[in-house]
């Protein structure tokens, strides 16, 4: 890549952190509590995802 | 046994549900169909290999400082299209760059029809479950911040082997999301259709070119 555009990807890398670090402090503090089953809901289909995915890296 | 308020209330909450998740998904197909049009555009004029970059900061511009001040009027539908039509332009010489390669076609192909499937099956879940997927959202947030710093660092270093694991992290970060967007439309933590169906496009395209990684990696190791 050439080294104007690595200097403009990370100066845009650098604004996306910037902008999603309220967002994230935000989410942090208004997330619920998880309920027991409710990681297990989410670990299943993402366990589903890398088993899908590993598949598709197979095949091609 | 349930008043007839609270089952009129219930009901009333149900219905503008149902018509949020309609419209978004109304909006998100055709926001799909215009990016897949714009990225056909830029393939066929052959655009440059800074179109990415630029295209991408516009999106952001319009994402950060337009979208919030415009996303519950019309204007806000036209916006939308913007960055969707933006996104697909940048998409094109990646695309064509992928199609160069041996089995190209066919890993662009595995890589469309991989994302739709992600995104049709975990949609499916998160509607029929109707579970709450807000307790992720600090967790999910916290992710993306660690995955854009190890892809700043990266620009850098150039490691292929972190190139590759970051791919496979935005995958299963960007599935997250789609659990979590879909989770809070249907539970009334977001009412824009607007808004949900820009997140429910970047979830996608960032699905399609984390999975387009992946995937160009591992086939070019054979």
């Amino acid at each position: 890549m050439d080294m104007w555009l690595k200097i403009l990807s990370a100066v845009a890398l650098g604004a996306m952190l910037v902008m999603l670090l309220p967002r994230a402090k935000q989410a942090l503090a208004a997330s619920p509590v998880a309920t027991p089953g409710d990681w297990r809901a989410v670990v299943v289909p993402l366990v589903a995802i890398i088993a899908f995915v590993a598949v598709l890296m197979a095949i091609v | 046994m349930p008043t007839p308020v609270a089952i009129t209330h219930s009901s009333t909450s149900v219905l503008s549900s149902n018509r949020l998740v309609r419209n978004t998904y109304a909006l998100l197909s055709l926001t799909l169909l215009f990016s897949a049009a714009t990225c056909a555009l830029s393939m066929v004029v052959d655009m440059g290999r800074g179109t990415y970059l630029a295209s991408s900061i516009a999106a952001l511009m319009l994402i950060w400082f337009v979208l919030p001040r415009t996303a519950n009027s019309a204007s806000g539908i036209g916006v939308v299209f913007a960055i969707t039509g933006l996104l697909g332009f940048g998409l094109g010489p990646i695309l064509s760059m992928y199609l160069k390669l041996p089995n190209g076609p066919q890993i662009v192909m595995t890589a469309l029809g991989g994302t739709g499937a992600i995104f049709l099956g975990l949609s499916a879940y998160a509607l029929t479950t109707k579970r709450d997927f807000n307790f992720m959202g600090g967790f999910l947030f916290v992710g993306m911040l660690v995955v854009l710093g190890g892809a700043l660092l990266n620009i850098f270093l150039a490691v292929p082997a972190v190139s590759l694991a970051l791919s496979a992290v935005v995958v299963l970060l960007m599935s997250g999301f789609i659990l979590y967007d879909t989770g809070r439309m249907v539970n009334g933590g977001e009412t824009n259709y607007v808004l949900a169906t820009v997140s429910l496009y970047l979830n996608i395209f960032n699905i399609f070119i984390s999975l387009l990684q992946l995937l160009g990696i591992t086939s070019s190791d054979d």
